[in-house]
Parts: structure tokens; sequence; C-alpha cells
């Protein structure tokens, strides 16, 4: 790109003309971003301490964020393009990614940091944990993590969720792609599988808590269990059943995505191919183990990996339920509860820096994946 | 040829009959919950649900006064039935099972209802449950009785605006950096380019809790805590990497000769990003939008911490209904009403605009 800006606006100028021009430039330089500043300023404030109509302040907050941005943008452009050329072309990529760098440095690369330092350090952060002879000095919130009871409870519960959730989910998803994929309504069932993807997971607490509710009146489980002369039973508080009933949840939000992804990928295997097997004589079995699944293999690979993921921060989906209670807890629970209820810095950051290594393999083959591109 | 017309019909059968079981099951549960929603809340823990279908149930076709030298220990016959007054309160099931006397109201003032098996629905619906979740401080309903008593609203409407106004700024913003930077990486050279997008890769699975604490410090020194602005500049930190990951994929793929045209015309950088890049990545700005708009919407954890418990006000819906379930989750009126009025925006963006969110599904996501 470079080379053609080189060529453009080669102007020749007398030195006065540079000289009245670029103080007024400076002159400029200086008030728009002071304007533009005590503008974003005011609406910080008002935004603070107003008591106007709440609509009038949701309107107020939606154009002031969003406008906002927008002017930065545009007011750092503008300053940048008043600079002389070099300069210019040296600057601007940095208005173009500093921004997202910034952000990105700020809300996730430094953190990772700061809480791999904090997990080392005591309750408040103040100094390394188990210097005062209480346990081994720097390891010990580790220590604490892998050996307390509480934890080992959501660790178990958690592979619970990875294996059963995540295996269920991908196998639902799939099911419902190769059927789908074979009825003539084929978009009305993916929608309404699709659906639940569109609620929050405090929203399926609410909803599956109605299901499993022990009034037969209200829950329609205890309902139907009821017709064949079961007594009502607590689903979610009885052990340790009741943590299948929370990973129904998930599932039931889950398959959805799965369903798109595998059957997206269905699409893509080619008809000859489905063709020449059933002139071999293959039957529909065999056709899917042996052709549809390693043909899909990458995209349930993908997809197994997501749901993994989803699975292993669960927190919302528990914290409405039981609340991590009645042996439900896992890990996204207990950090919650650790870091900003016991207010535990020191054991909260150790929790996340667990997940955090979780996820390691998957940010290493993402980045062998983005290495093998010969593009970038 | 006959029989392979039958074998395609029966095969057919079974897969729509498959998916149709598959389909019920998964659309029950929020059907209960909008039916519900608009259920009186003492119908509600009473009878199910599922009493709005047709069903055989026991309905009051007579009232008679109750006997007037009535004592609790003793007996009675009324109507050829002999129980007593605590056995009439259970509900006394006449010998062919057809008829039910249930004595309602106490001892001395109630009345017996006589009760036959029929077939029924339960078709009593009700815009109070909604009245008194989207109310302010005080909400009047009426009750059974007729009379009027006064309970406290929910004040959804409130967090109904609180969630949009930290959903909008916080699904444009990260968009708006994430589409400047994914321009820069694809059509800007500079020094350290590749090693800071290599950064944005890695940085696509890390889990955002790794970041609440330290940010939540930053935060209470800025004095940020419990502000929109902390809200959005978070949820942009979380959304961006995915935004710029994908949004580079979209805008590296587009052809080179509009660019190089536009270059040798003497466009800048930022005015071929304004007028031609963005306006050529709508599909896929859109899918993200809605991707970044449905996860905002539907966040509970990064609200929770960064707007904070203490100052209801500023509370999003998720919020709101979380606090339902723990102090009053046994009323069922309000939580399956609001829980309602927070799924209903996610499911018109869903529903109308499915397609470009499934491309944005498509377009690879793993969210950290």
């Amino acid at each position: 790109m470079a080379q053609y800006a080189d060529a453009e606006n080669q102007r020749v100028r007398t030195i006065g003309d540079f000289l009245v021009s670029s103080f007024g430039r400076i002159l400029i330089a200086l008030i728009v971003p002071a304007v533009t500043f005590v503008v974003l300023w005011q609406g910080f404030i008002f935004l603070r301490d107003s008591n106007a109509p709440q609509l009038v302040i949701t309107l107020i907050a939606i154009v002031w964020g969003v406008g906002g941005v927008a002017m930065l943008f545009f007011v750092s452009n503008w300053l940048i393009e008043q600079l002389p050329q070099r300069w210019m072309r040296y600057l601007q990529p940095f208005l173009f990614v500093g921004p997202a760098i910034a952000i990105l440095t700020w809300y996730l690369a430094i953190p990772t940091l700061r809480t791999f330092w904090l997990s080392l350090r005591n309750t408040n952060g103040s100094q390394f944990v188990g210097l005062n002879g209480q346990g081994v000095p720097f390891i010990q919130n580790y220590i604490e993590v892998f050996t307390q009871r509480i934890m080992l409870e959501a660790f178990r519960n958690n592979l619970l969720w990875m294996v059963l959730g995540t295996s269920l989910t991908v196998i639902l998803g799939l099911l419902v792609a190769v059927l789908a994929d074979r009825s003539k309504a084929e978009s009305i069932w993916k929608s309404l599988i699709f659906l639940p993807m569109a609620i929050s997971f405090v929203g399926a607490g609410v909803i599956w808590g109605m299901v499993y509710e022990y009034n037969p009146n209200v829950g329609l489980l205890n309902a139907i269990t009821g017709i064949f002369g079961a007594e009502p039973q607590a689903w979610l508080i009885n052990q340790p059943w009741n943590n299948f009933f929370l990973i129904v949840t998930v599932i039931w939000l889950q398959s959805g995505y799965a369903m798109v992804l595998l059957s997206a990928a269905l699409k893509g295997v080619p008809g000859e191919l489905l063709e020449a097997a059933r002139v071999d004589g293959a039957n529909e079995i065999q056709i899917f183990f042996k052709i549809l699944i390693p043909y899909i293999q990458g995209t349930i690979i993908t997809v197994t990996t997501t749901v993994v993921i989803f699975t292993l921060k669960v927190f919302d989906a528990v914290i409405v339920m039981t609340g991590g209670q009645y042996g439900t807890e896992v890990i996204g629970v207990r950090f919650y509860r650790e870091s900003f209820i016991n207010r535990n810095s020191g054991y909260g950051s150790t929790i996340a820096i667990i997940l955090l290594i979780a996820v390691i393999p998957v940010m290493i083959y993402n980045l062998k994946q983005f290495g093998e591109r010969e593009v970038f | 040829m006959e029989s392979l017309k039958v074998r395609r019909l029966l095969s057919s059968i079974a897969v729509n009959g498959a998916l149709f079981l598959i389909c019920f099951i998964w659309t029950i549960p929020t059907l209960a919950l909008l039916i519900s929603s608009f259920r009186p809340r003492d119908d509600i823990k009473s009878s199910g649900w599922w009493t709005v279908l047709p069903h055989r149930g026991w309905q009051t076709t007579e009232e008679l006064p109750i006997p007037e030298d009535m004592t609790r220990d003793e007996p009675i016959t009324i109507e050829g039935i002999t129980a007593t007054y605590d056995e009439f309160r259970e509900g006394v099931v006449s010998e062919d099972r057809q008829t039910q006397f249930l004595w309602v109201g106490n001892l001395r003032s109630g009345r017996i209802e006589v009760r036959e098996r029929k077939w029924g629905v339960n078709w009593d619906f009700t815009f109070e449950n909604y009245g008194q979740v989207l109310a302010g401080k005080t909400y009047e309903i009426t009750n059974a009785d007729g009379s009027v008593s006064i309970v406290q609203g929910d004040n959804f409407t409130g967090a109904f605006l609180n969630t949009f106004t930290v959903a909008i700024p916080a699904t444009v913003i990260p968009i708006l950096i994430a589409a400047f930077a994914a321009y820069g990486f694809a059509w800007m050279r500079f020094p350290l380019r590749k090693v800071m997008f290599i950064g944005v890769v890695a940085l696509l699975v890390v889990p955002l809790q790794i970041a609440l604490i330290p940010i939540m410090r930053d935060y209470v020194s800025l004095d940020l805590n419990g502000t929109f602005l902390a809200v959005w500049l978070a949820h942009t930190g979380f959304g961006l990497p995915l935004a710029t990951y994908l949004l580079y994929n979209y805008i590296s793929g587009l052809p080179r000769d509009i660019l190089e045209s536009a270059f040798i015309d003497g466009a800048s950088h930022f005015t071929i990003f304004l007028r031609l890049i963005l306006p050529l990545s709508v599909p896929a700005l859109a899918s993200f939008a809605i991707f970044q708009f449905l996860w905002v919407w539907n966040d509970y954890l990064v609200a929770l911490i960064f707007l904070g418990v203490t100052n209801s006000d500023i509370q999003v819906m998720t919020m709101r209904i979380q606090e339902m379930t723990g102090s009053r989750g046994q009323d069922f009126h309000a939580l399956t009403a609001g829980a309602f009025v927070s799924i209903l925006v996610p499911m018109i963006v869903f529903f109308s605009l499915q397609r470009f969110f499934v491309r944005g599904l498509l377009a690879g996501s793993v969210k950290g």
C-alpha cells in the first residue's frame, strides 16, 4: 500500500507558508482534543450523577458510549493527518490497531500475569502466601486448591460436566443434523433446536427450575413420574443425580450450536461419495460411520473443543439453580465465591490460573493452525 | 417400484417422527414458562400449566350451604354421603367416583362444593404478573375474591432499560475497534504486526475469569466500579479477540484490486476504511454484532462483578432474576414473567437475524 501513498501530495511550500500554517495547525491540534476530552468527560459526569428519567439516561448513555468511541477515532485520525506525510504514514497503523492492542493488553494480557502473581500471594495480595510459617511458601494456594474437599468436589463435577455434557451435546447435535438433513421441514426443526441458544443461562435456570420443581402442580418432571405413582422428588437436591439434571440444561442450550456446525459440515459431504457407497451396497449405518463421521471429523473436534471450554467455565446455570450447594459445586462458582464473596484474591486467582492451564492445549492448537496459514 | 415408495414413506415418517419428538421435548420447557407467566399467581401453584390443555378433572357444578348444627367431631350426612368435617375438607368422593364433595372455608362460615369429573380447560389468563414485574415501587393486584392488595413491583422496566444501556454500546464499541484493527492487520504494514496478531489469536480462548480480579482492582482505584463505562470496557476487552479475528478473516479476504484502485485515486486509509471497507463488511459485522449482543444481553457474571449488587438502580435483568430465584424462588408468577421479559429481545433478534447468526457461528467461534 505504502508505495501509492508515496506518490501523493508531494507539494513544495515556501518556508513562511509552512510556519504560518504549522502554527495554526498546532493551535487547532491542541484545541480539538481538548474539546473532545471536555465533551466526553462532561458526558461521563452527567451519566454518573444525573437524576434524569431512566429512558433519557439510557439514550444518552448509548449515544455517549458509541459516539464517544467513534469521535475518538475521528479526532485522532484528524490529528495524525495534520502531521507531515512521513509521520502520518508511520503513525496511522497504530491508530488502527492501537486501541484494540491497548485494550487487549489492559484487559487480558497483563491481567493474566497479574493473576498469576496474585495466585502466589495471600488473601489480600499484600505478601507472598505461606511465608509466616503457615504452609508452603509461594505455592500454598495451589496446594489448598488441590486438596480442599470442596475443590475436589468441583473438579469431579466439572469432569462430569465436560464428559457427559459435551458428549451428549455433540451426539444430540449430530443426530438432529443427520435427521433434519433428510426431512423436508429441515429449517423448522433446526430453528426449534437452535432457539435455546438465544436464552441466557439465568433464564434457562428459571425454565428448568420449574421443570424440576418439587410441587407436582408446578414441576413437570414430578407430574410425569406422579402418573406412574412415584412420590415427588427434589431433583436438584438429591445427590449425585442432581448434577445430571443441571447438565441437562446446558445440553438443552448448546445442542443447537453443535447441530448448526455439524449440519453445515454434513452439507459439504459430496453427493457422489454417498451414491458410490450406496451402489456398492453399503447400508445407511455403514455410510454414517464409515463416510460421514470421518468426513466431518474436523468439525466434530471444533464443536467438542468449544463445548468442553464452555462446560469448563460453567457458572450461571449452577448458581441460579443450586448455588453450588448439595454437591453441585463447580470451578466457576468456586472462583466467584472465593474471589468476590470471601474476598480471597490469592485463592481466587489460583482457581483462575487452573482454568487458564486447562485451555492452554486449545490455545497451542489455535496458534499452530494459524502458523500453518501462509498468507499472513 | 411400489415397495420402494412405501419404504421411502416409512423412512420419512420415522425421520420426521423422531425429529418431532426431540423438538417437542426441546420446546416444552420454554412453552411452560410462557404459559405459566400468564396464569394467575394462585393457579400456578395449585394446578399444572398443562391444565390449559383439555383434561379430565373435578369441576364445581353446584354449591351447597353447610348444615347448621355441625360440630367438628361427629360425622354428618350430605346428599347420602357420611363423613366428618375433616374428611370433607380433604374432599369426599362418591362411590361411583363421579362426584366429589369439598368443604371450602372454615367450620362455621364455609360452603360445600359439589364437583363432577368432566373434560375441561383451565383458561384463566391474566396480565397481572407482567404488571407486577414491570411496575416500579408499588402495584395493585385484584385478588380472586375481588379485594385489592398492594404489592411491591419488581421494576423490570428499569432493569430492561439498563440491559439495553449495557448491551448496545458493549456490542458496537468492540466491533468498531475490532474493525479498525482488522483493517490495520490486513492492509497496513508496520513493525510487530505479526507478533501482535499472534497475541490476538492466543487470547481467543483465555477464560475471562483470569482478568476479573485485576480489573476489579483497577476499577476500584479509578472509581469506575458500578458505572456502565466499566461494563462496556470489560465486554469490549473480552469480546475483542474473537471480533478482531473474525473481522480480519473477512476483511483480508476482500479483493485487493478494489483497494488498490482507491489508493491510486488518492484516498487515505481512513477514507477507504469508512467508505469502502465498512460497507463491504456488513455481513461479517452483522454476524459478530448478533453474537456479541446475545452474549452481552445474556451475560450475568461480568455485570454481577462490575455493576455490583449494592445499587439496584443499575442492575441488568439477569441480576434481577437471579436475585428473585434466591429470595423469592417460590414466586413463580413473578419469576416466569420476569424471565420471559428477559428472553423476549434475544428471541426477536434471533428469529429475525438467524441467518447472520448462523454465519457468525460457522465463521468459527471459540470465546474466552
